[in-house]
């Protein structure tokens, strides 16, 4: 009875042929039942509006549900890259997300490398606890302070401003500064929080690594240079690789709570316009192909970065 | 690590480094506290004077008008009591899904890992996008329902990702060999051993999932047109940015008069803080759990 099954089970008899997913519905039930109800969760609500992208490629046809209008082909998207919004949307979904990665990228590395030389303990942890926190607050409150705190006449960042000679922009209702504040505040928000993974890559760094750099008599900045940030590196491709998957999809809820008619020359971006064509306007097929459209980009830059990461770095996703 | 009062062995480019790395540090430091700081002033302060930018330390002429307005506000408590019990409700069902599956990912000897893990990572690429979500949800009746904000993404692939390197990672095989000798099946071994054992990554998860609730915006946006049923959120939005400061109107008129949006601005300071008091009131709690969390995420994808 010497079975040379890798997968065998202590609690039950060997079995004899090599299992099969199909032979171990028996001896794994109790595992099946425990995953089932995530299998179904996964299948309905990420599963089947995938396969109703199709939808983008038909009428919508209320009688026949999500799948059943007449076959239109590629008319939605023709429509789409023809329509007058087209050079816009793209112009500014491509401008907030590419400051948004080229800006707030770095600067969770910056901070963190900045942390890990505080050597009082009690200060760092304080600022630790306190970078941490933006984190946690909602969009809307996140949108909300920025409205009561850069408003030219009553908020204190504007008053800030105007003292030195700035005042008179409306930051949150021009179009110049929609960008930069929508940046600025996402670094101030979520800086602190994307800084721990490279604290946890930091810590993992040998101490030996440190000690020997000093009997070599290296600074404390050409430690940062040449010890640290190369611990750093496999860390920050990976993330660079994920980042730019979401090139085009970033913070539909943010810019669709900064709009205002000041500043939407500069704010639409695709995934507000879907919205607005969409679930306000009903027109199911247009902005299910403008959403489609949005998607395969960014699984082309994702693709693309990963496959740069890969060839220089040997570093990649898959 | 040497500490900063060592200061033998020093040359003087480091103490000027560290010079700078302290300014760096409390600048960030100000800069993120003083908002905070600043909003929880104004919203006790005289509203003229933080308009006028005489508020800046500390609270002047310190009047409660604007919480005794909120406290009077209805919407407020429904969407407060609303969003309890979806955070509550929703984060139960997060765990009650995401927990026994991620412990079913992590056993070597299940057949269907690989397949099961690669179906569920690709849902993190590649969605069916908002409207074809939109219309299985209004097919399946789930709009303005609150079951909308409990079961649709209940599991989070992330998490999941998280408990399951946990699992894998930090209970040794030997210790479900033994227990199996003497009889354990899955179900017990996960409910008395397994979990007892990941206090850590239980309470890290579930308070990603809390958060994640508790801030949730776009549910209420997308599915729910009934007031009764909107969540915190939803109404802060209309408070903080579409100006619909008090219940009887934007300071038109009604029992509150002409001084109405004068105190406006006291309002809106006042609901950030009610609003957001919750997570400041567990964040000391928590906040001990983040470096771990995050490390046990980071371990492998």
């Amino acid at each position: 009875m010497i079975s040379k099954n890798l997968y065998e089970h202590p609690a039950q008899p060997r079995a004899h042929k090599k299992p099969t997913v199909l032979n171990t519905f028996k001896r794994d039930h109790q595992l099946w039942i425990m995953i089932f109800p995530a299998i179904v969760v996964i299948f309905i609500f990420n599963y089947i509006p995938m396969y109703g992208i199709q939808l983008a490629f038909r009428d919508y046809d209320f009688s026949k549900g999500l799948t059943g209008g007449a076959w239109r082909g590629l008319f939605y998207f023709r429509q789409f890259f023809d329509s007058y919004m087209f050079a816009d949307l793209m112009k500014n979904t491509v401008a907030i997300s590419l400051a948004t990665v080229i800006l707030s990228f770095p600067a969770p590395i910056i901070l963190a490398l900045l942390i890990n030389q505080v050597r009082w303990k009690r200060a760092k942890k304080t600022l630790q606890t306190t970078v941490y926190l933006p984190h946690f607050i909602s969009i809307v409150v996140m949108v909300g302070l920025l409205n009561v705190l850069l408003s030219p006449n009553s908020g204190v960042i504007g008053h800030i401003l105007s003292s030195v000679g700035l005042g008179d922009v409306n930051l949150l209702g021009s179009t110049g500064t929609f960008v930069p504040v929508y940046v600025l505040s996402e670094i101030w928000q979520h800086c602190g929080w994307n800084s721990i993974i490279y604290l946890a890559a930091l810590s993992t760094v040998d101490p030996q690594l440190y000690d020997s750099s000093k009997i070599d008599g290296a600074s404390r900045w050409q430690t940062i240079k040449h010890v640290d940030i190369p611990a750093l590196i496999p860390t920050i491709i990976i993330l660079f690789v994920l980042s730019m998957g979401n090139v085009l999809s970033t913070g539909f809820e943010k810019v669709f709570l900064m709009q205002n008619a000041l500043n939407l020359p500069v704010s639409e971006v695709i995934a507000t316009y879907v919205y607005k064509i969409g679930i306000i306007s009903n027109q199911f097929s247009y902005s299910a192909a403008i959403g489609l459209f949005n998607t395969v980009i960014n699984f082309v830059f994702l693709y693309a970065m990963n496959m740069i990461a890969r060839k220089s770095s040997d570093i990649s996703l898959w | 690590m040497q500490l900063i009062t060592n200061s033998k062995g020093k040359n003087k480019t480091d103490i000027l480094f560290d010079a700078v790395v302290y300014l760096v540090c409390l600048l960030i430091f100000l800069s993120i506290v003083y908002p905070l700081y600043f909003v929880i002033i104004a919203s006790v302060s005289d509203s003229t004077l933080v308009s006028t930018g005489q508020v800046t330390i500390f609270p002047k002429n310190i009047s409660f008008f604007g919480y005794s307005e909120i406290f009077k506000d209805s919407r407020i408590w429904t969407g407060y009591s609303n969003t309890l019990l979806y955070t509550v409700l929703g984060t139960a069902v997060n765990l009650l899904f995401t927990l026994p599956a991620a412990y079913v990912l992590s056993r070597q000897e299940f057949r269907a890992r690989r397949f099961l893990m690669l179906t569920f990572v690709i849902t993190l690429f590649f969605n069916g996008g908002l409207i074809p979500t939109y219309l299985l949800m209004k097919d399946m009746h789930m709009t303005n329902t609150m079951w909308v904000f409990i079961f649709p993404f209940c599991v989070n692939v992330y998490n999941l990702i998280i408990a399951r390197s946990f699992f894998e990672n930090s209970i040794p095989k030997e210790l479900f060999e033994a227990a199996s000798m003497d009889g354990c099946t899955h179900f017990k071994f996960f409910l008395k051993v397994a979990l007892p054992l990941s206090k850590a990554v239980v309470s890290v998860i579930g308070l990603y999932y809390l958060v994640a609730h508790w801030n949730d915006f776009f549910t209420g946006l997308i599915y729910i047109r009934s007031n009764n049923l909107q969540p915190l959120q939803i109404v802060l939005r209309d408070i903080l940015l579409s100006n619909q400061v008090f219940s009887q109107g934007a300071g038109a008129g009604g029992s509150a008069g002409g001084y109405a949006q004068q105190y406006a601005d006291q309002v809106k300071y006042g609901v950030i803080i009610v609003s957001t008091l919750p997570i400041l009131i567990v964040y000391p709690f928590i906040q001990k759990y983040f470096d771990k969390g995050v490390m046990i995420g980071s371990v492998k994808g």
